[in-house]
């Protein structure tokens, strides 16, 4: 299986290349001292300092928590409890739509998504702001989250429950004391998967949204409209050191949690 | 009775957020526009009854989007955006994918970690990123007039190709994964066979490789392809006017031209287009599934 042919060389060095030389020259430029992005003139960390003056960004920046914060905690339980009805739940009346609904925002173009949620907001006489947004969001990710749900409820022993049932759990202990831990990791990633993506939208809180709230990106879309910018370079790189590291952290705790979750099983097997 | 609070919760929340929303985008389509708060005339009422409300339908902004040329050319140009990127993603993803499958197997965690995280890293930044390399004044310019393969700095910004290389870019990580996952089960000894039996490496690639990794393909193509239709971020940064796509005719016609019924008649036909691509796609996940089983 391990043949690293010249060819595979090549083109993983040329494919990763492509995929982070934009974002390493971004960080390198946002500790340019000059204002022109593309002219190196020393290095400087003078553009963290205007930002973190910045009162629009850093406003900006706790609308955008807050609302990733509200909407992928909603969006987990309702996507959670979404999962456990595809899953689970049998036959009912209204199943197919209640599927075609779960998978069709999956699908959905962002801006027709948002042209909906907006007519409806103004249909219904609903001042748009933050709440608007983290509505919106719910809806979209609540379908990321019952997909990633699913895919771990699906391959769940279901005998499991059944004997909590049997040893006398009401169904809800049963889902407490055995479900729940069981496809926690699922939850938790859904949870980190709303999150992200409730940060990352621009189109549809672009057009959910009213002028009390502006949220990060629709900040940055708007100055980065009119050129690059060494603040918005110092944004980024802000930005994406958080994901790195995030990202980085959850890696090495899943696979420690593995690692363990080994040993457990082989020592349970010695004893 | 525990069923339903179960159900209930999720079920209402999509009827009132996703489908009720959306029954008003067709609604609005089927209006005419009116100088004022909000900008529409509800033509129709129910009060009359289900045939009176038929019979009164008219798709005057249906037909107006066919008369105009802008919304043809948009809709052809999206299409034609769309389907080239996803070409040219398909070309620049294979061979990672394919080169991913064929490194010692500890290092394919990491590799995979690599190919994850630029798709957590904020989908705005990675487009702006572009924006500095691709100006007239950029790095890439820059490094080509330094090493004299041009004299003149080349014009790629605001142009279709710097929306090409935005889309390769951001949803290269779409194209990777389901081909790395589809060659990952392929088994070698099919290759070593295929060699046996007289075949060169390249015609084992392209006779047994290639097509036991056809569903990895198709559903890298569709995950593709059916965002990079209704794109909006890409073309309003890195394309130029004359790049046009419909979601950026759809903001505009919203925002600057606040023709509500129009954007919902845009809306209403973009998302007939991609009914069919969705399908597919739907048709050959369920293939890929029983295949399995």
């Amino acid at each position: 299986m391990n043949k690293t042919s010249w060819f595979n060389v090549v083109s993983l060095t040329l494919g990763f290349a492509f995929l982070y030389i934009p974002m390493i020259i971004l960080i390198i430029f946002s500790f340019n001292e000059s204002k022109l992005v593309t002219v190196w003139a020393g290095f400087s960390t003078k553009w963290y300092g205007e930002l973190m003056q910045n009162e629009a960004f850093l406003n900006a920046a706790w609308v955008t928590i807050k609302v990733a914060v509200f909407s992928s905690t909603l969006a987990t339980v309702l996507g959670t409890m979404a999962a456990y009805v595809m899953v689970r739940g049998g036959r009912f009346r209204g199943r197919t739509l209640f599927s075609g609904m779960i998978y069709a925002p999956l699908v959905m173009p962002e801006v027709i998504t948002g042209l909906s949620l907006l007519l409806l907001f103004i249909g219904i006489g609903l001042d748009r702001g933050v709440l608007t947004i983290v509505l919106a969001h719910t809806t979209f990710s609540m379908c990321y989250v019952s997909v990633v749900v699913s895919s771990r409820l699906v391959t769940f022993d279901r005998s499991l429950e059944e004997a909590a049932l049997d040893l006398g759990c009401s169904p809800a202990q049963a889902f407490r004391l055995v479900t729940l831990p069981i496809i926690a990791p699922a939850v938790i990633s859904g949870w980190l998967l709303a999150f992200t993506l409730s940060l990352d939208d621009l189109v549809i809180a672009s057009f959910t949204t009213g002028p009390s709230a502006t949220t990060l990106p629709i900040k940055i879309f708007s100055a980065v409209r009119l050129g690059v910018s060494p603040e918005i370079n110092a944004l980024s790189t802000i930005m994406i050191a958080i994901v790195t590291f995030g990202v980085i952290t959850t890696s090495l705790v899943t696979k420690h949690q593995m690692v363990r979750q080994k040993r457990e099983e082989q020592e349970a097997v010695r004893s | 009775m525990r069923r339903f609070l179960l159900i209930a919760p999720p079920y209402a929340w999509l009827l009132l957020l996703f489908l009720t929303p959306f029954a008003i985008v067709v609604k609005i389509s089927l209006s005419d526009i009116a100088l004022a708060i909000p900008p529409y005339v509800p033509k129709f009422s129910w009060d009359e009854g289900i045939w009176a409300y038929l019979n009164q339908l008219d798709f005057e902004n249906f037909i107006f989007l066919t008369e105009d040329n802008l919304y043809w050319k948009a809709y052809l140009s999206s299409f034609k955006i769309a389907a080239i990127s996803t070409a040219l993603t398909l070309l620049v993803g294979y061979p990672i994918a394919y080169g991913m499958t064929r490194v010692p197997s500890e290092w394919r965690p990491t590799l995979m970690m690599l190919v994850i995280l630029p798709f957590w890293t904020s989908f705005l930044i990675r487009v702006y990123a572009w924006m500095g390399i691709l100006s007239n004044e950029g790095y890439l310019n820059q490094l080509l007039l330094w090493t004299g393969i041009i004299d003149t700095p080349l014009t790629i910004l605001n142009t279709n190709t710097a929306v090409y290389i935005g889309i390769v870019y951001t949803y290269l990580p779409f194209m990777i994964l389901p081909i790395y996952s589809a060659l990952e089960r392929l088994d070698d000894s099919l290759i070593e066979a295929a060699e046996d039996l007289g075949c060169s490496r390249l015609t084992a690639f392209w006779l047994v490789t290639i097509p036991l990794s056809k569903t990895g393909i198709i559903a890298g193509c569709f995950l593709v392809f059916i965002p990079a239709l209704g794109e909006f971020v890409i073309p309003s940064l890195l394309g130029g006017s004359n790049s046009l796509m419909i979601g950026k005719v759809l903001w505009e016609e919203f925002f600057s031209n606040r023709d509500w019924p129009v954007a919902s008649a845009v809306a209403v036909i973009l998302l007939l287009l991609l009914v069919i691509p969705i399908v597919l796609f739907q048709r050959n996940q369920q293939n890929q599934q029983e295949a399995e089983q």
